[in-house]
């Protein structure tokens, strides 16, 4: 602290100016963190950016033009939509009714704690586990074959239907639980309100619940999309890595780690990202449309 | 708008009862309700009184007992199929439709010509008075708004039957007297037979012709808001009613009526219902009905007195420790003493 | 509401669906299991005789000791740093309103919606420039950056649940700041300490793609020694990658018991929510 009079009254009033803008020892806590994430996540990410304008031999956009000139380079975007999109869609369709029927139940705990599982276990396990379980010696062809359902054993492992299984499984969970957050915060008196207005279940569903819940569902399709987008080792284990299921993220594991070429890698994770960042934002904007109000009727 | 709803005489509860697990919500409650009516349930916060009307509405089922509309039974139908007109507690407004779509939601569902929708909810808007507001979104609406909203949601689709779910609790006390008389407005104006939740006596009181009172799930008394008033059938709605002056005594046969002991005194009491009283009793005196007089028989002192502008309303303390209220236009200051005495047919004497 | 009969096959289409989900998936994880215990399984509905010798196998040639014991070292020192780190980080947004404070909460939400294999290479590739990867410091390094966002994410409510003015009741009372923190603060935050702690272990056990693109030969945890296994499944029998995967199951799935104790499933998952 300043010794002159004057000098100690300034100092005093800047640390408690700066109190009150909240900004204090305490704030200080926030640091490392900051720090922490600024260091490891956007640093790197803008050094990556950084370094796919600096490609091993061309001219600054040389990367990004041989990705777009190399079919079996951009192949790779439109292979990982196939997956993503439908695997997205369907998981967050059949979220949906499910939501909708488990919120009333008692066994709400019981089935989210199972639902859990697959997400606890990781991606690696299950395609381990779904190697075995479709194979052609497995479980299910057992039952397809005992039932009548197919003659010969359905081709379930090593190409594309493996793959969009194991996304179904490891990303149906998340897309449930956060589905039935959405459903669960809507007012359920507004559905008693229509009923006594006369509004059978499908209609009922159709001018209340679907309107209010659209906005959370573009948020869950969004977050479940950039999940499903990026998958990496259940197209290797479970799909065909150099064919049906070469994703975008093999193609940028193969340019870091086999071909060293860190450059092309980063701007391979760019593009990566950027096709993710470019749905989100159509899926944000199309939010945006919605009613984005609160869904419980408030007293006034 | 046509105030001759569906063609309908009464609406019967025949001992009707639900239960949630082993909780018995409502047990044995019977009820008519005549065309035009305005029928109060009336009782404390977890009586089962909401429990009653979402059973009527359909939103819950029966455990047992019927509900017949003259002479079809109705139980079996889900709520979409009773026609029924219903004002929710928190109002329920569709927040994404605005009001014309909102007070419209009923008749799009009977799916209406649209020239037919728009008229009807001009008049239902008009009922209400609201008729400014049509295209704004319910957050856009103050809380009385809101209310008006929903009413005239409820009264567009001309339903045989209106249900209200406590729908004042919400508001604050001033607005809260001004829906009162709008409701009272409209049911004179449309003579919708109504059934309203409340567990407010004032305003069932003031809005009912007939009140049922229900406490832990049973009907304790069907009356007049004036009989309910002046004759409450058992101690627990008396207490409800306002009589807080609920004292256990002993009764003695007397010339006319019985005499009770209150507070260390002699006084004279009426027996409620047909038993005469004798022995060990209940006691009930409105505070309003217990008089500082200066020869009465009740010795008490003020321990606290609160000033209400018109009155004073005051805690006292008895000779024997009982504790009385007291409301009086005479000024009663703390530690002051006085007497107390009350006119027979206000002393209430129950049988346990 | 009575249903109709429209709808009542309607609701049972859908508990069928679910049943349909949770009966694959529990005969997957059934499969695991019973390979891994069986002497051979080829074209039988089960094997017939079994074994535990998948799992000496497993043990001794996958070097599970070593991995195991880098799988708790890098998990440990997780779990610790990321609640050094995060929770008064937690605290102090909880409690303090400052200039910026949104943009700091955007940074803390990025990392736990941007999947780790967009921000993995990158990363993975500034840690090999640094001379961190390839060992168990580049794989702990990686492993923070979701997770010391998502003890921040996490603890946050639980911060603003304390009644501010027990603190004020503190300070008015004499207590200094290791006072306050110690005696006051920590033992009413230990439930959500212990809730989130026990969830970044869940998450870190099971994180793949970090730990992949970070690790060396020596610093493999067990899912990605794992995924190495079942990569290269024409060399080893498959029922002593059956027996690997399980004592990783295990090891999951203990941890979310006891997790499950503090927490509710959703908060596993749903992490960050707009």
């Amino acid at each position: 602290m300043s010794i002159a009079l004057r000098g100690t009254n300034t100092t005093i009033s800047v640390r408690r100016r700066l109190k009150e803008r909240g900004l204090d020892g305490v704030t200080l806590l926030v640091l490392p963190g900051v720090i922490f994430v600024l260091a490891l996540f956007v640093y790197p990410f803008l050094y990556g950016l950084f370094l796919s304008f600096k490609p091993l031999k061309g001219g600054t956009l040389a990367n990004y033009v041989t990705f777009f000139s190399q079919p079996f380079l951009y192949d790779t975007i439109w292979t990982t939509l196939v997956i993503a999109v439908p695997v997205t869609i369907l998981n967050v369709v059949l979220s949906i009714p499910v939501a909708l029927r488990v919120r009333r139940m008692k066994w709400q705990r019981l089935l989210t704690t199972i639902l859990v599982i697959p997400i606890t276990l990781g991606t690696v396990l299950i395609a381990d586990g779904l190697l075995t379980y479709l194979g052609p010696a497995g479980w299910l062809n057992r039952i397809l074959l005992g039932l009548g359902l197919t003659n010969s054993p359905v081709r379930l492992i090593h190409n594309y239907w493996g793959v969009m299984l194991s996304l179904v499984i490891s990303g149906f969970p998340f897309t449930f639980l956060l589905t039935l957050s959405y459903v669960t915060g809507i007012d359920p008196s507004l559905e008693n309100a229509g009923a006594m207005l006369g509004a059978r279940a499908r209609t009922r569903f159709a001018r209340i619940l679907l309107p209010l819940l659209l906005p959370g569902l573009t948020i869950t399709l969004a977050l479940s999309f950039v999940q499903a987008f990026s998958v990496f080792p259940s197209a290797i284990l479970l799909g065909e890595p150099s064919g049906s299921t070469r994703v975008i993220s093999i193609a940028a594991y193969t340019a870091a780690f086999e071909q060293f070429d860190y450059s092309m890698a980063s701007a391979i994770a760019m593009i990566m990202a950027a096709v993710q960042i470019l749905i989100v934002v159509a899926l944000l904007a199309m939010r945006g449309v919605f009613f984005r109000g609160p869904v419980s009727t408030g007293k006034g | 708008m046509p105030s001759a709803p569906h063609d309908f005489r009464e609406l019967r509860l025949e001992a009707i009862s639900r239960e949630f697990g082993q909780r018995h919500a409502l047990r044995g409650v019977t009820l008519s309700v005549a065309r035009g009516e305005f029928v109060a349930l009336l009782g404390p916060s977890g009586c089962g009184k909401s429990t009653a009307l979402n059973c009527i509405a359909g939103l819950l089922q029966l455990s047992g007992g019927a509900i017949w509309l003259d002479n079809t039974r109705i139980d079996e139908l889900g709520p979409e199929e009773r026609g029924f007109g219903m004002v929710f507690q928190n109002y329920a407004l569709f927040p994404h439709m605005t009001v014309r779509r909102n007070v419209g939601f009923g008749l799009t569902t009977q799916r209406r010509s649209k020239a037919e929708i728009t008229r009807r909810v001009d008049e239902a808007l008009g009922v209400v008075r609201l008729e400014q507001h049509t295209d704004k979104l319910p957050g856009q609406l103050s809380g009385g708004q809101q209310q008006r909203v929903a009413i005239a949601r409820a009264i567009v689709v001309e339903p045989p039957l209106m249900l209200m779910d406590e729908p004042l609790s919400n508001l604050d006390a001033k607005l809260r007297l001004e829906m009162r008389a709008e409701i009272r407005r409209i049911h004179a104006m449309l003579g919708c037979s109504t059934i309203y939740v409340t567990h407010d006596q004032e305003e069932a009181l003031s809005l009912a012709d007939r009140i049922l009172v229900l406490i832990e799930g049973q009907m304790r008394q069907l009356g007049t808001p004036a009989e309910l008033y002046s004759q409450p059938a058992t101690p627990d709605v008396a207490e409800f009613m306002g009589y807080r002056n609920l004292l256990e005594s002993t009764a003695t046969p007397a010339d006319c009526g019985v005499m009770v002991s209150v507070a260390g005194a002699r006084l004279r009491g009426t027996p409620q219902g047909t038993k005469a009283a004798e022995g060990r009793v209940v006691v009930a005196i409105r505070p309003e009905d217990l008089v500082p007089v200066p020869d009465g028989p009740i010795a008490a002192t003020v321990e606290i007195a609160e000033y209400h502008g018109r009155d004073f309303y005051a805690v006292l303390r008895g000779d024997d420790g009982a504790t009385l209220y007291c409301r009086s236009p005479v000024r009663l200051s703390a530690g002051e003493s006085l007497r107390l005495d009350a006119r027979p047919d206000r002393v209430l004497v129950f049988t346990p | 509401m009575r249903r109709h009969l429209g709808e009542q096959l309607w609701a049972f289409a859908v508990w069928a669906l679910v049943v349909f989900f949770v009966v694959n998936l529990l005969a997957m994880i059934a499969t695991v299991l019973v390979n891994s215990f069986g002497t051979h399984w080829f074209n039988t509905w089960f094997p017939p005789a079994y074994t535990t010798q998948w799992y000496t196998m497993a043990w001794d040639e996958f070097g599970l000791p070593s991995i195991l014991l880098v799988t708790v070292e890098a998990v440990a020192a997780v779990v610790v740093l990321s609640g050094l780190i995060g929770v008064p980080a937690a605290y102090a947004l909880a409690r303090r309103d400052f200039p910026g404070k949104r943009v700091v909460l955007l940074l803390f939400l990025l990392p736990l919606i941007v999947p780790p294999i967009t921000y993995g290479i990158p990363l993975a590739t500034v840690l090999y420039q640094a001379h961190l990867a390839g060992a168990i410091w580049g794989v702990i390094l990686a492993n923070l950056v979701p997770t010391v966002p998502f003890v921040v994410l996490i603890m946050i409510p639980f911060v603003e649940q304390i009644d501010p003015r027990i603190e004020a009741a503190a300070h008015v009372f004499g207590a200094g700041v290791g006072r306050l923190f110690f005696q006051v603060l920590v033992p009413l935050l230990t439930p959500g300490i212990l809730a989130a702690l026990i969830l970044v272990l869940v998450r870190t056990i099971a994180m793949f793609e970090l730990t992949f693109f970070t690790a060396g030969p020596d610093s493999q945890t067990l899912v990605v020694a794992l995924y190495y296994a079942v990569f290269a499944a024409g060399v080893r029998p498959a029922q002593s990658i059956d027996a690997m995967a399980v004592i990783y199951m295990v090891s999951t799935l203990v941890w979310l018991l006891i997790a499950l104790r503090f927490v509710n499933p959703t908060q596993i998952v749903t992490r960050a929510r707009q």
